[in-house]
This record gives C-alpha cells, structure tokens and sequence, in this order.
C-alpha cells in the first residue's frame, strides 16, 4: 500500500512536469532541455512571493503560478523567438545555455543553501494517513494537482479556441498560419503553459522536500517519462510517468536504492529500442525531427 | 580539395591537390606556430602550464564532438560519459591488474568504440532529439557504473591513478605532460582532418545535409552514422584515458553532466562545422572560467564565495552560448573568417559571387 502511494506521488511528480515537455514539443518542436531549471525557478518564485505575502498562502501561490506563465512567455519571446529559422540543433542548444545560465543565476540571486518555502507561506506538511499508506500533504497536493493539470489541459485543447489553434499549429504550422493563427502567440502560450505546470510542480516538491539546485535532475529524470509515453502526446505522458515511477520505485525497494537515478534512463532507452515513437506518440514525428 | 590559397590556380599533380599547407607562406607560418608551440612551457608558469595542457586535452574531445555534431549532425549529450568509460577503464584497469600505459590507453579506446557502437545503433532509428535523448541516457548509466565500482570496492572518493611510464619515463612533470598532450591533440587533428577527406568524411557531411539525399546519391546513411559515432567516442574514450593520468585520479563527480555541456558549448562557441572551431572553442571555454575569477577578483577587490563564483560562472557560461547561437551562430570560426575575409579584400567590402 505505501509502495502504491509512493509510486502515486512520484507518477505525478514526473507527469507534472513531463506535461510541459509534451506542450512545447507538440506545438513548436522543440525539445526544452531548460525545463528543470524552468521548474526550479517557479518554485523559487513561490519561495519570493511566500516572503512577499506572508499569510496569505493562497495569493502567494496564485501570484508565483502567474509569474511562472509569465517567465515561459518571457523566454519565448526573448530567446526562442529567435531561434525560430535556426535548425532544431540550435533551438535545443539554446534551451541547454538558458538551463545552465538560470542555474547559475539562482544560486547568484538565492545562495546555495536550500530554503523551505513552505514554512515561509506558514503552512505544514503533515502527513495524512490513507488506507494503511502514509502520505505527506505536499505529496497529496501533488497528485490532486497533476489530476486537475492535467484535466484543465485537456479541457483547453478540446474545447476552447485557443487550445483548437495550438493543436492546429502543432500539426501543421504552415497551413495555420495561413489560416491567420499567429504563430509567435500561440508557441509563447505554449511556453508560458509548459513553465506554469512545471513550476507547480516544481511549488509542491519544493514544500515537499526542500528547495534548492539539486532539484533539476528530478525535471531531466521527467524527460524519459514523456519520451516513454510519446513526446506528443500528453495521455501518454501521464501513462509514461506512470512506468516510470513504477519502476524506480519498485527498483529501489527490491534491488538498490542507488538505482534511482539511472532507472528511468534504462527505461527509456529500452523503449526507444523498442518502439522509439512512445506508446502514444505518432510514429511520423520520427521523420520530421 | 580545399580551395587554393595561392592566387591563380598552379596545382599539377594530385600531390599538390591533397597537401594541407598550400603556399610558402602558409608553410612558414605554420612552422613557427608550431616551433612556438614547442618551446612554449619553457616560458610557461606553472598555472599557465596547467591551463595549456587542460586546452590540449579538451582539444582532442572537442574534435571528437565536433566530428560527431558538427559534421555528421548528430546531437550527442553523452560526451561526459564517454569521457568517463575512457578514464574509468584506465582506473580499474590500472587498479585490478596494474596495467601500464600502452593496455590502458588502447582498452579505453575500445570501450569507447564499442559503447559509440552500442549507442549509436538508436541512431539508426532515431533522428536528432531522441538520438540526444539515448546519448543522454548513456552519460547517465555509465556515471551510475563509475560509481557503483567506487563504493563496492571501498574507493569512496575516487580511484587513485599512479603517472604512466613512455618508454622508460615517468610522466609525472607538467612539462612532460605538455609535449605527450601536444602529440596526442596534434595526432586527433590531423588524423580527423584527413578523415574528413575521405569518403568517411564526406558521407558524414551528406547525411548531415539531408539523409535522404545522401541515401540516394549511394551513401549508406547507416554506416555513415555508426561509424561517426564509433570514432568520435573512441577519441572521446581515449581523451578521457589521458585524463585519468593527467589528474591522477578518477572519480565519478568529476564527469557531470555540466561537462557534457562544455562541450556542446566548445562545438557551438567555436563554431559549427570546423576543426579549427573546435580548437577554438576548447581554448575559450577552459580559459573563461579562470577569466571570470579574474575579472571577479578584480571587480571585487578580494577572494569572493567560491560558491558565488562557481555560480557566476555557470551564468557567464550560459549567457555566452545564448549570445553565440542568437548572433553569431558561426562561432570563433565565422568570426575568424570574416575577419579574414575582411583583411582580404580590404579596401573593398564586399565578397566576390560564389565564394
């Protein structure tokens, strides 16, 4: 049962996050190498505003979620726009130097020492116990918000406007942007959305455990998860999280608690030999990367 | 093959065709270059030393990725770890059964050949992004080794590697050091600049260009793939064996990721596409750091935070590969050539068509 609660919370810590590499993979093309830094500094931005607004938990978080969508439109606009007629090779690379250049800028701006954000916003993490598993309240929060991430991103896809032009952008860019799309809004949506959950994400572990740098091995450890469910599908994120957490876990309780960092990477690469496209991705988008 | 440096175009004999230093002046320049290279440490401080023989070394895998990346367009986020195979074969290999150098060094070069052979089969099946996925994946399976062989066998901080025997020398000066380097990135360069004169070479160029094109102008894009993967991660092994000497020591830490990433920013910072580049960027990219402690301490007044500066480092670092792949997505290299071309056609500005 705890095993079952532990592989809960860890599915959706990596599906959190793996969302937001789906986003911006499905609607530009481009792999973000920048997403564990990018959830980093979300959770740095909650561990500001916690500061800013001390005692008013809720606002602190509402204003943090708000500035991360507003840092992935940023970066679009600042950087990625740029790279818009370069080759994937250097869209990638510039994610990896934006990566390196906001690790270092955090430890400039926050210092190395970790910080706990949630006693900033006054809360408590106690632990809830469920059906015989222990669970903290961070790691519920954790689950309760990768479910309503995920079904708010589904709802926006579907059934609004602007969900219907990111999909017809990531299908075709041409096409939509002959159909008037604007092309620029929609990928810096894509960015802004993508930094939003994986802020969250990276919110909620920050209040589970601590803040501090070494938190972005657990964004690049998400990686394998949206590879393994198919890099353009997000049900196949979810699911891909899902093995993967399986599997970490259950590793490091059966076999070697050092395993968990290489367990999603054997993963992956035992799914790319296999079936290299994911569970759910389209196997075209082999070809045109 | 290469352009003729000479005005007018004297070649008469293939022999001319294929030489690598053209006109008597190249000849002449390079000559002194390379007798200043010679004499160099005996100049040189001890850090200064150091520094040059740190160059050297990450010339040579630096030339491997820019086989790899920059001429058959493979994405590869596994360089660290190829580097680790290399230095970590050395250091269980000198550890288990006390294997001298001339064991050691080609050991390292087949591991690394056959880990460049075991992942870069993906890359029959995957292009670009997921190719950098499974390269990544590699860094992250052989640091796990690394590390296991550390603690299962006691050494916690890293193994301790005793300096290799040349022909009855102990290298253990930095002097020593420079010269067994010298030869080492020399020999990686001008075995790679021929390499990428042959029909190798140029398959890895085609099917950087576009696969499909190259497949049918009868390349097999197969080949091509594995074998760029194969040499470049040999060089890489073989430099991370080196490196292993060079420090005395191995350990799992010293080959994060972060090293992976200098790399990919030597290739990109010196320019993709050049060997030259790729000399360039190794130059830049070990220097910047010690720039910026410099620069620290001169801004500041004093010894800042190491941290502080380990950080500001890593921000330095990023914001300088941004503004190179933003404005000047050629590099050293691009900037080295207009500048050439610039004293060139001085006064004129403009290029001549077609060159």
């Amino acid at each position: 049962m705890q095993l079952a609660a532990n592989i809960a919370v860890l599915a959706s810590i990596y599906a959190l996050i793996s969302c937001g590499y789906v986003l911006i993979y499905r609607t530009s093309r481009v792999l973000s190498l920048a997403h564990g830094e990018l959830m980093m500094l979300g959770a740095y931005g909650l561990f500001v505003t916690a500061s800013l607004f001390a005692g008013h938990p809720l606002l602190a978080i509402g204003v943090s979620l708000l500035l991360a969508l507003v840092i992935g439109v940023l970066v679009y606009i600042v950087l990625m726009r740029r790279m818009a007629g370069e080759a994937v090779l250097a869209a990638v690379l510039a994610t990896i130097a934006l990566g390196i250049l906001l690790r270092g800028a955090v430890v400039l701006v926050w210092g190395a020492q970790e910080q706990h954000p949630i006693q900033a916003l006054g809360l408590a993490n106690s632990s809830i116990s469920l059906g015989g598993a222990r669970v903290s309240a961070a790691g519920l929060g954790l689950v309760v918000a990768t479910a309503l991430a995920y079904g708010g991103l589904w709802a926006f896809l579907r059934h609004t406007v602007w969900g219907l032009r990111m999909r017809a952008a990531g299908q075709n860019p041409l096409l939509a942007a002959q159909r008037g799309i604007g092309l620029h809004g929609i990928y810096a949506l894509a960015w802004g959305l993508a930094t939003l959950t994986a802020g969250l994400g990276g919110m909620l572990i920050a209040c589970d455990s601590a803040l501090s740098q070494t938190m972005v091995v657990i964004g690049l450890k998400a990686f394998p998860a949206a590879l393994v469910g198919g890099l353009d599908s997000l049900l196949g994120a979810l699911l891909g999280s899902m093995i993967v957490a399986c599997a970490e876990v259950l590793l490091i309780y059966y076999v070697d608690p050092l395993l968990s960092d290489v367990v999603p990477f054997v993963v992956l690469l035992a799914m790319l030999v296999v079936r290299p496209w994911g569970l759910f991705g389209s196997r075209e988008e082999l070809d045109r990367v | 093959m290469s352009a003729p440096r000479a005005s007018g175009y004297f070649r008469t004999s293939y022999a001319q065709d294929v030489r690598l230093l053209d006109t008597r002046m190249h000849k002449s320049v390079f000559t002194l270059f390379i007798l200043a290279l010679l004499v160099a440490p005996f100049f040189l401080g001890v850090l200064a030393l150091d520094l040059a023989n740190q160059v050297l070394l990450a010339s040579i895998g630096a030339i491997a990725l820019m086989l790899l990346t920059g001429y058959a367009g493979q994405i590869s986020l596994g360089h660290a770890g190829l580097l680790a195979a290399g230095a970590f074969t050395t250091g269980i290999l000198f550890k288990e059964f006390g294997a001298p150098f001339w064991i050691t060094l080609p050991a390292s070069a087949l591991v690394g050949a056959s880990l460049g052979l075991i992942f870069g089969l993906p890359s029959l099946r995957l292009r670009g992004l997921y190719l950098a996925v499974s390269t990544l994946a590699l860094h992250f399976i052989v640091i796990h080794v690394g590390g296991e062989y550390e603690t299962k066998r006691g050494f916690s901080t890293g193994v301790v590697i005793a300096p290799p025997a040349l022909f009855g020398w102990t290298l253990s000066d930095a002097r020593a050091w420079y010269y067994v380097l010298l030869a080492a990135a020399a020999g990686t360069l001008l075995l790679s600049l021929n390499l990428l004169r042959t029909r190798t070479g140029r398959a890895w160029r085609a099917i950087h260009g576009r696969e499909a094109v190259a497949a049918a102008l009868g390349v097999s894009v197969q080949s091509a793939k594995l074998s760029a993967f194969v040499v470049s991660s040999t060089f890489t092994a073989m430099a991370g064996c080196l490196f292993a000497y060079y420090r005395g020591f191995v350990s799992a830490e010293a080959f994060s990721l972060f090293v992976t990433i200098q790399y990919v920013a030597m290739v990109i910072i010196g320019g993709i596409g050049s060997l030259l580049g790729a000399l360039l960027g190794a130059v830049f990219v070990v220097l910047f750091p010690y720039a910026i402690e410099s620069a620290a301490k001169a801004l500041v007044g004093r010894d800042a935070l190491s941290n502080l500066l380990f950080a500001a480092n890593y921000a330095a670092f990023g914001l300088v590969m941004i503004l190179f792949l933003v404005f000047e997505p050629t590099g050293l290299f691009g900037l080295w050539k207009r500048m050439q071309n610039w004293l060139l056609l001085w006064p004129f500005k403009q290029k001549p068509v077609g060159k």
